[in-house]
């Protein structure tokens, strides 16, 4: 098994050494934190030096915010944002921008392992919260700015999904509510993550040119 | 999406005296917002209120001028209250800006733009409409536009940023002297130089009046520059309070739960804090009592008195009435005995209002991962799950399910029908 990198992104130290003390204690073998950034600016440069498999991104930070540093460190990084707010607007946003998941920081250490090693191998991580937020975005309940109009729609098994998301399952107890693997609840996880990072058709449009696709 | 979106987004904004007022959205605005708040307060796609200023201004200017009526009299939206951990991070550059015009927006704008100058300059060329006064006019209306900009931006900068004062200035001039420009231009182009003459002292005259007319409206402006520079400095002072809070106790109790060597006691305490502070700095403004708050109060009280973190989930939201009180006890009865009995570390509450053809109804779901029981094994003289959870959801119309196994731990499914009418509130 690699050991994936991790950089921890965040404008407090205390917090940063704390997750860093816990991965370091948990999960040696498993990440090793390659470097911490404080701000936008060393965040970009620390992902352009260290190249890490993983960035646990904090949404307030100096210079900009999470989706700032996304934005600016380009596509070929996976990031996990790892916050204090769970104000909809911040958690859709830096999801919106590009993160492959979102969890509070007051997960537990196991669970946090768990996040980075899915988010490392491609899956995306929804908190119970965010699957709230993902549900009221898409049925156009909450007012999140980022949200436009060209949102595409959930399919129904995708919001099945999500729902159980929302109501506290974990991935394996969603594929056994609805007889299906663990893979295709992944498979649908990712793609909620998609319809929502891709909602206006410029960057669909990009997204399938980045892959060839058109 | 197209009609439900702007109505969720705040097209139901009412003021005290529950009209609906029309605005100019602050962060959506390509030229001045009037298109965007218009749009929003007729419910019409933009593309067509835009559309239409430019035919508009076809028919002697109507258009034109119904614009910067409307930027006059529309008054920006106020900023929404925020709540000050929001207000903060942003004023502090730690979260990425409001979202702005969207670059679709702008382009869309400038081409209508373009293609009604277009149209009006081959009026011009070919009917020899408005000869000789096409390009003076222009001139004017710029001028005209750039002084009501650097206005509209004063009052629009007081909660943005400082007023600058060489900026001010050079606008000032330069709208000034486009108007100046395009006023000679007219006098000369019909009557040759010695109108020039003339013409300063009908301006000397105009500006009198224009003073007297105009006058009060400026100080009524300046007035406002005060009102609204001793709101920001007020709402500063309690963004700083909110950050420093931020900073320190939230931060630490975040560590506090995590690293806890008396888990239950520490972690009970840090996240009744925690919870409270949340509330407080990301916002659940809204006082009045609605399905979800009374959820997340009942969650709060279970979490305190039994020592079992409780997270809750809310997806859409109504105004509570009997049959959702009625919900509401069956799920607080729900999750205090998830709390008390199953020995699980932690309870999941989720709501989501689920529209429906005939009606929405409103499901909770309470899932614990403890011990689970057999819900037939349940002795028929212990009332609480039948009673208490079944029956007084069955007895407003809805209906509950209790699923539990001893590996898997407990669910309570709980639905109830909302009662139509209470959309304003979702």
């Amino acid at each position: 098994m690699t050991v994936l990198s991790v950089l921890v992104v965040d404008d407090h130290a205390m917090f940063r050494t704390g997750v860093r003390a816990e991965l370091e204690r948990l999960g040696s073998g498993r990440v090793e934190v390659v470097g911490e950034a404080e701000d936008v600016d060393t965040a970009v440069a620390a992902i352009s030096d260290l190249r890490p498999d993983v960035v646990l991104l904090d949404v307030h930070l100096p210079g900009g915010g999470g989706p700032e540093v996304i934005r600016r460190a380009g596509a070929s990084t996976t990031f996990l944002a790892l916050s204090v707010s769970d104000a909809a607007e911040d958690v859709i946003g830096v999801i919106r921008a590009g993160a492959r998941g979102y969890v509070t920081k007051n997960i537990s250490a196991p669970e946090l392992l768990d996040a980075i090693d899915r988010v490392a191998g491609g899956d995306a991580v929804f908190s119970p919260r965010l699957a709230g937020f993902v549900l009221d975005a898409f049925a156009g309940t909450i007012a999140v700015a980022q949200v436009d109009e060209d949102l595409d729609r959930l399919t129904e098994r995708e919001r099945e999904v999500m729902r159980l998301i929302a109501r506290g399952y974990a991935y394996k107890e969603v594929a056994k509510e609805l007889f299906i693997s663990v893979k295709t609840v992944e498979t649908h996880v990712s793609s909620v993550l998609r319809k929502l990072q891709l909602s206006s058709r410029h960057e669909l449009t990009r997204w399938a040119n980045d892959r060839r696709l058109i | 999406m197209t009609t439900a979106a702007p109505d969720a987004a705040g097209g139901t904004r009412r003021s005290a005296d529950g009209f609906r007022r029309a605005y100019r959205p602050v962060d959506a605005r390509v030229v001045a917002g009037v298109s965007a708040g218009l749009a929003e307060h007729l419910r019409l796609p933009v593309v067509w209120v835009r559309v239409g200023f430019v035919l508009a201004t076809f028919v002697h200017g109507t258009g034109l001028l119904a614009y910067l009526l409307l930027w006059w009299f529309l008054p920006l939206q106020a900023p929404v209250d925020g709540s000050p951990g929001l207000e903060s991070a942003r004023r502090r550059g730690l979260r990425t800006g409001s979202r702005g015009p969207s670059r679709r927006d702008v382009v869309q704008s400038a081409a209508i733009g373009a293609v009604g100058l277009g149209v009006l300059g081959l009026i011009a060329l070919g009917g020899g409409w408005l000869e000789g006064w096409m390009l003076p006019l222009l001139l004017v209306v710029t001028g005209i536009a750039v002084v009501w900009r650097m206005f509209d931006d004063a009052a629009w900068n007081s909660w943005l940023r400082q007023t600058e004062g060489p900026a001010f200035a050079m606008r000032l001039l330069v709208g000034l002297a486009f108007i100046g420009l395009g006023a000679i231009y007219i006098l000369t182009v019909n009557r040759g130089w010695s109108a020039a003459v003339d013409f300063f002292a009908a301006l000397a005259i105009a500006v009198v009046g224009l003073s007297l007319i105009l006058g009060p409206w400026i100080l009524g402006l300046w007035t406002d520059l005060g009102t609204e520079r001793r709101e920001r400095i007020r709402s500063q002072e309690r963004a700083d309070v909110a950050a420093h809070l931020h900073d320190s106790v939230l931060q630490t109790l975040a560590l506090l739960q995590k690293n806890a060597d008396d888990p239950a006691t520490v972690a009970t305490l840090a996240r009744r804090q925690e919870r409270e502070l949340r509330d407080w700095l990301y916002g659940r403004q809204d006082d009045t009592a609605t399905f979800a708050t009374a959820l997340r109060d009942l969650a709060a009280e279970v979490e305190a008195n039994h020592r079992v973190p409780v997270e809750v989930v809310t997806v859409g939201d109504a105004a509570p009435d009997d049959g959702l009180r009625a919900l509401l006890a069956a799920t607080g009865e729900a999750v205090v005995n998830a709390a008390k009995h199953s020995g699980a570390s932690r309870v999941d509450v989720y709501a989501e209002r689920v529209a429906n053809g005939s009606g929405d109804r409103m499901e909770v779901f309470v899932r614990d991962r403890g011990t689970g029981f057999d819900p037939d094994a349940v002795p028929a003289d212990r009332l609480g799950v039948k009673n208490s959870i079944i029956g007084r959801a069955e007895r407003h119309g809805g209906t509950a399910r209790v699923r539990s196994t001893p590996e898997d731990g407990t669910e309570v499914a709980l639905t109830m029908p909302v009662s139509p009418g209470d959309k304003e509130s979702a």
